[in-house]
């Protein structure tokens, strides 16, 4: 056998998932135990491990030190940021994030959600429901997560009981009934012992669903399974009058990523939120003529006429223009230690469009715990609220629900730059 | 009928879409960006995937190359010949013009110059007002990056805070900065050394010939290969060999060992990367192994 038949045919795409629990859910053996059984794990990283395990007098090679990454957090012995990991298992590549569980960093778990297209929820089988799974099943579906898997973790712990799994799966689903999750499934692991993750085991023989691997290799790539209408924001105007190829003088190429939906050679198009019409002359991918694009793809789009276009502009086809909007409702997820002040006006960044807005109203904040509406004045961080903001310029816009790319915002402080708000429209 | 599963892109296609967006995003909100270009497989990659964003137009940054003086020529050589065959502007600054100034002073004469190309970095952002940097580091290489953003802040001392970092959702990127601030670029973030060598395949990158199976003279040390040059030349005692090696990174001589290897082609190569059982960095960085947490030390002091 040559040595490039070892070689992975990885043909199925890329799936980001996201990882959250509570603390000392098990999460980051769960994320080491992913590693370890795809051999995703190296002679040398592993013999780090060993050697740490060894030096906390721990009797077997503690799989969570994989994940283990900042100083502070080794100190601390927690996690306090999104980590990203990655492993192939030959079929397919998977981006994790890895949120942290703890209360004080729910930002993180916004931001782990937002590029994620399944969340993978752990609950201690020996704890049950807690509030932060609830708080964690929430953000996922608020963020759009489409796939959600419920793993129930530590079964080792409490006898590999189906009795306890199935209780854990009622209650559950008691309260997930509100959210209106998609795709939702239940699976009892040990992450510990390595049962019914990539390996079925002996011990979970009364489950005969499929083991977590199964889930992650079968899930769809896509962010949704619908037809979406195509959204190209502009990034950049490609004009390079002056090169030495006579040629390009008149060239006027339309840079940017097909955030949805898909465009081809001749398809009418309409340019927001000038309103000018044109139709698609060429598709180009580094000096590649391509017929059509799909969602997902880098490209440089040419038009057979000349329109004013540039940076922060929305292509979208003539069929399918949303209008342009001054005032939007959103939800909010406010991100910074210092709170949101209703009197300021604040930046938002929406596709590559940069507005001034200013907060119009706030109409409750959510307690993600019970999901109540309370009254406030004003927001902090963690805080998640239904917010009315007013526009200096018009953005064009999709509800978030509809169009994830076209239906999120950040919210910018010009004094830090710093990015302290989040929001998804409709 | 049509088929329920929406065509995707696929592993590789997916990445270099992403990574053109990032190209793109830099371009768009920086106004003065640089791409840090050092010879190495992965900057190579950059460059192909900055053709791929920005032709036929010409690249909206320069390259720039903070020079250790402990480069191998092949790799040094190879820098030249491709800013030169893109037609693109190439920078290349010194730690020994740091050492002249006397901002860079080692320990001792030996002392890797590695970490020493922060203060070199910093000299040139601020002598060319740069306001972003592009770089090829990957999140897969080492713990601290792991946690780091696409679009990651440094401070006027360009410091990496790693508690304090932007959120960054979707993919709306923040690279905005105020004066003397400066942003670092990481469009290949979410690639693996395999994802790295698969592309250099398909899109047939030529490598400095160092990657490359040769015959070199190396001391085995503390588990790894070093190879016997002028700069690095054997000690008493040392029992110097003819070893058929590759250097899996190409970063400073004194610091940088190559692997024992026979693959003398992209394809071999891949083999061994998609069966080894070494991570990059632990095998070929000395500077890496000084403490578990070296990188992370280094990054907040404005390394990469």
């Amino acid at each position: 056998m040559s040595a490039l038949e070892h070689l992975p045919e990885i043909d199925n795409g890329l799936l980001r998932f996201l990882t959250c629990g509570s603390v000392d859910d098990g999460k980051s053996t769960l994320i080491g135990r992913l590693l370890f059984d795809t051999k995703t794990i190296l002679a040398d990283t592993l013999n780090a491990i060993e050697k740490t395990s060894a030096k906390r007098g721990m009797s077997a090679v503690d799989l969570s030190l994989l994940t283990d990454g900042l100083q502070a957090e080794r100190e601390q012995g927690i996690t306090i940021d999104v980590a990203y990991r990655y492993f192939s298992t030959g079929r397919r590549k998977y981006i994790i994030a890895d949120a942290p569980g703890h209360e004080q960093y729910t930002r993180n778990m916004v931001t782990a959600a937002s590029t994620a297209n399944l969340a993978i929820i752990l609950i201690d089988a020996r704890k049950g429901v807690l509030t932060q799974t609830r708080r964690h099943s929430y953000l996922a579906s608020l963020v759009g997560i489409p796939h959600l898997v419920v793993a129930v973790n530590k079964m080792d712990l409490v006898d590999y009981d189906q009795a306890v799994f199935e209780r854990i799966k009622a209650e559950y689903l008691a309260f997930a009934a509100k959210l209106g999750i998609k795709d939702l499934r239940f699976i009892p692991i040990s992450a510990l012992e390595g049962d019914m993750i990539v390996d079925r085991g002996e011990r979970l023989s009364w489950y005969d669903g499929p083991t977590l691997l199964d889930v992650l290799e079968n899930a769809p790539a896509a962010h949704t399974e619908q037809a979406e209408d195509f959204r190209f924001p502009v990034q950049f105007v490609c004009r390079p009058q002056d090169s030495a190829n006579p040629e390009l003088h008149d060239y006027r190429g339309f840079m940017g990523r097909v955030e949805s939906g898909e465009i081809a050679v001749g398809d009418a198009v309409t340019v927001l939120p000038s309103g000018a019409s044109s139709r698609v002359k060429a598709i180009e991918l580094g000096g590649e003529r391509l017929p059509r694009a799909i969602h997902e793809q880098s490209v440089t789009l040419l038009l057979e006429d000349e329109i004013d276009i540039s940076r922060g502009d929305l292509i979208v086809k003539s069929a399918e223009a949303p209008e342009p909007v001054k005032q939007i409702d959103a939800t909010v997820c406010w991100l910074a230690e210092t709170p949101l002040s209703p009197a300021r006006t604040y930046l938002l960044r929406h596709t590559t469009r940069e507005v001034k807005a200013k907060v119009a109203r706030i109409d409750y904040r959510l307690d993600v715990n019970t999901l109540a509406q309370e009254e406030t004045a004003g927001l902090a961080m963690n805080d998640i609220a239904r917010v009315s903001l007013k526009l200096a310029q018009p953005i064009v816009a999709d509800r978030y629900a509809d169009n994830r790319a076209t239906g999120a915002f950040i919210i910018i402080d010009e004094s830090t730059n710093n990015t302290v708000g989040a929001g998804m429209i409709g | 009928m049509s088929t329920l599963t929406k065509q995707t892109l696929s592993h590789l296609d997916w990445l270099e879409a992403e990574a053109i967006h990032i190209l793109r995003e830099v371009a768009g909100q920086c106004a003065n960006p640089v791409l840090l270009f050092s010879g190495g497989k992965d900057s190579i990659c950059l460059l192909r995937l900055a053709e791929k964003a920005f032709r036929p137009g010409r690249f909206p940054f320069p390259l720039m190359h903070i020079d250790t003086g402990h480069n191998y020529k092949e790799v040094t050589d190879f820098r030249d010949k491709r800013a030169a065959e893109l037609g693109e502007r190439l920078i290349v600054r010194s730690v020994e013009d740091s050492m002249a100034r006397g901002t860079v002073v080692l320990k001792h004469p030996g002392e890797s110059r590695n970490k020493h190309q922060s203060v070199t970095l910093l000299e040139a952002i601020e002598e060319f007002g740069f306001d972003a940097c592009i770089g090829g580091a990957r999140r897969d290489e080492e713990k601290a990056r792991a946690k780091e953003r696409i679009m990651s802040f440094r401070d006027e001392f360009g410091q990496w805070d790693p508690k304090n970092q932007r959120p960054e959702l979707w993919n709306l990127y923040n690279a905005r900065s105020h004066k003397g601030e400066n942003i670092r670029a990481f469009p290949i973030s979410n690639w693996t050394e395999l994802d790295v060598w698969q592309y250099i395949q398909r899109e047939q990158l030529e490598l400095p010939s160092i990657y490359f199976a040769h015959t070199r003279p190396v001391v085995r040390k503390n588990g790894l290969l070093q190879p016997v040059t002028e700069l690095t030349p054997a000690r008493d005692g040392d029992v110097v060999e003819d070893v058929l090696v590759r250097f899996r990174t190409v970063g400073d001589i004194t610091c940088t060992a190559p692997v024992e290897s026979d693959a003398d082609t992209v394809e071999k190569i891949l083999a061994e990367t998609a069966t080894t059982t070494i991570t990059e960095r632990g095998a070929t960085r000395m500077d890496d192994q000084t403490s578990e947490a070296s990188m992370e030390q280094r990054k907040k002091e404005g390394y990469f």
